[in-house]
């Protein structure tokens, strides 16, 4: 009977989030737009997230250049450390480590933000007062995350490879013309495609748990906080899942 | 003979016409949350001017009771009107136009933390699109409604408990809405401010003459309410000459989810039922 009703109320919450989700897409095409809210959180989202972002891809590609090299060495491949630092960052390592970099700061602003909200009855507030919280709070942050999430991928791919350039020749001393040579000769638009294509999933799912937590909050303060930290959980590990299904996908279709 | 003249049509009083319907009208609602019944067919009707007083024990569905009024949440069966429309069965997207016509004021007054005083009593406005000359104005007389003038760049953070009712109270009344829906108004305030706010609620229904759902756990606030009547003159509140009863205001008690009591004043103290009897006790 417990397993029953455990059962019968995560269905329930996949039928909620699958329907808020769906009202955020649909409001993008349905006045009023609220072009002011989509500006103030892609700053708070897009410029407040880049040092992390930055830091993150800039230390992840250094890292990577310092594991690969010394493994290839051992074949005498310590040349194509720069093909396999620029495929690692731009497939994978740039959007699932700058997904999960936005999901810990972003999706638990939003769930924290909107839960609070909703304690204090601010959202019952906005309804009375002929606002749609949905239109008004969710999708400007969809649109923003999805945007924001793209740019920060390529900010983080950049850094990454450069950072990972930068361990590859002053510590590994390779050629820097050589480094960058096979990180750009190796590239081919399906993996560029694969690399902004993740972003924009991830965006739409960190916004989207971020704000299905945050709207669905109970339990005044205590809430809040079980709502932050579900919706960084959830978002991480549907971020992690996805990419999984998305890399398995591009491979069926590119054969890579 | 079957003609009938235009003019004699035009001139004849409309039968649902907004004058004559019950501003608000609840047939058999029930409602209850995880199996939990919290109102049990409820059926009452208050009409246009009229100022409802619902008091009762906490926990008793009250403030359920004005959510389902505004169509802030869908009752589980029964009918309900505002101003004749239903809206029990309305999706989200048309209750905004009915919303107009309501003003709210919520229990901790949910003034949005991020905006100013300003913002706050001017959200609907804005919204609305409204020139921001014609906004500047009417949050001034707003905020003069509620002696709150000073206050208005300032944020909700910054103001008592009791200025925030008054700024919650000046939102919901910028609009002017033909039903206000007070929850609680002077919960958890002190006794002075409590009379305070209980003076501008009566203020607004006697100046504006409009329809009110008041929700309310204080014997005080209803007798206040029921006794007394704003003299503009004085800008203080007086009693009604005669020791009366306001005639437009009246009293429903609720009791575990059903009503136990509904009529005037007087006829709540000459009330031989057991239960109401211990209540104003």
């Amino acid at each position: 009977m417990q397993i029953g009703e455990f059962l019968r109320q995560k269905v329930l919450a996949v039928q909620e989030y699958s329907l808020m989700s769906w009202a955020a897409i649909t409001n993008i095409f349905r006045r009023p737009f609220y072009w002011e809210d989509v500006y103030t959180q892609s700053d708070l989202i897009g410029v407040g997230s880049l040092p992390i972002v930055m830091l993150t891809g800039f230390f992840t590609g250094g890292v990577l250049a310092l594991q690969s090299a010394t493994t290839l060495a051992q074949f005498g491949a310590k040349a194509v450390t720069g093909e396999l630092v620029s495929l690692s960052m731009i497939k994978e390592l740039g959007p699932v480590l700058t997904g999960l970099m936005v999901s810990g700061r972003n999706a638990s602003g939003m769930a924290s933000e909107l839960g609070s909200m909703q304690v204090t009855e601010q959202i019952d507030a906005m309804r009375a007062l002929g606002t749609d919280p949905l239109k008004k709070l969710v999708t400007p942050r969809l649109i923003s995350t999805v945007m924001m999430l793209f740019f920060l991928t390529i900010v983080s791919d950049a850094l990454g490879t450069l950072g990972g350039g930068l361990v590859s020749i002053t510590w590994l001393r390779l050629d820097a013309s050589q480094y960058f040579h096979m990180a750009y000769q190796f590239l081919m638009y399906p993996d560029i495609l694969e690399g902004l294509l993740k972003p924009l999933v991830f965006g739409f799912i960190i916004a989207t748990v971020g704000c299905f937590f945050g709207m669905t909050t109970r339990g005044g303060t205590q809430g809040v906080g079980r709502s932050t930290t579900q919706a960084v959980v959830v978002s991480s590990v549907l971020i992690i899942a996805t990419d999984f299904f998305i890399s398995y996908l591009m491979i069926g279709i590119f054969g890579r | 003979m079957s003609t009938v003249d235009s003019s004699t049509t035009l001139a004849a009083p409309e039968p649902h016409s907004e004058q004559h319907q019950p501003a608000v009208q609840f047939e058999d609602v029930s409602i209850g949350f995880d199996g939990n019944p919290v109102l049990h067919n409820i059926s009452f009707q208050t009409t246009s001017g009229e100022m409802c007083i619902l008091l009762g024990p906490a926990g008793g569905g009250k403030s359920i009771l004005l959510k389902l009024a505004n169509g802030l949440i869908k009752p589980d069966s029964g009918t309900i009107r505002i101003f004749g429309q239903e809206i029990s069965s309305l999706p989200e997207q048309e209750l905004f136009a009915i919303r107009s016509n309501i003003g709210m004021v919520f229990q901790e007054s949910a003034l949005f933390d991020s905006l100013s005083v300003r913002d706050n009593v001017a959200y609907r406005l804005m919204q609305q699109k409204d020139s921001t000359e014609d906004i500047d104005r009417r949050v001034i007389e707003s905020l003069s409604f509620v002696e709150l003038e000073d206050a208005i760049d300032k944020f909700p953070a910054e103001l008592s408990g009791g200025m925030k009712r008054r700024v919650a109270i000046a939102r919901a009344i910028i609009s002017q809405p033909k039903l206000l829906l007070y929850d609680s108004p002077t919960g958890g305030l002190d006794p002075i401010t409590s009379t305070t706010i209980i003076q501008l609620v009566m203020k607004q229904r006697d100046v504006y003459k409009g329809s009110a759902l008041l929700v309310t756990h204080r014997l005080q606030d209803a007798f206040m309410l029921a006794t007394h009547r704003f003299n503009r003159q004085t800008n203080q509140m007086e009693r009604v000459p005669g020791n009366g009863a306001d005639p437009n205001t009246s009293i429903m008690v609720l009791r575990e989810g059903r009503i136990a009591f509904n009529g005037s004043l007087v006829e709540l103290l000459r009330s031989e039922d057991p239960y109401i009897k211990e209540y104003l006790e």
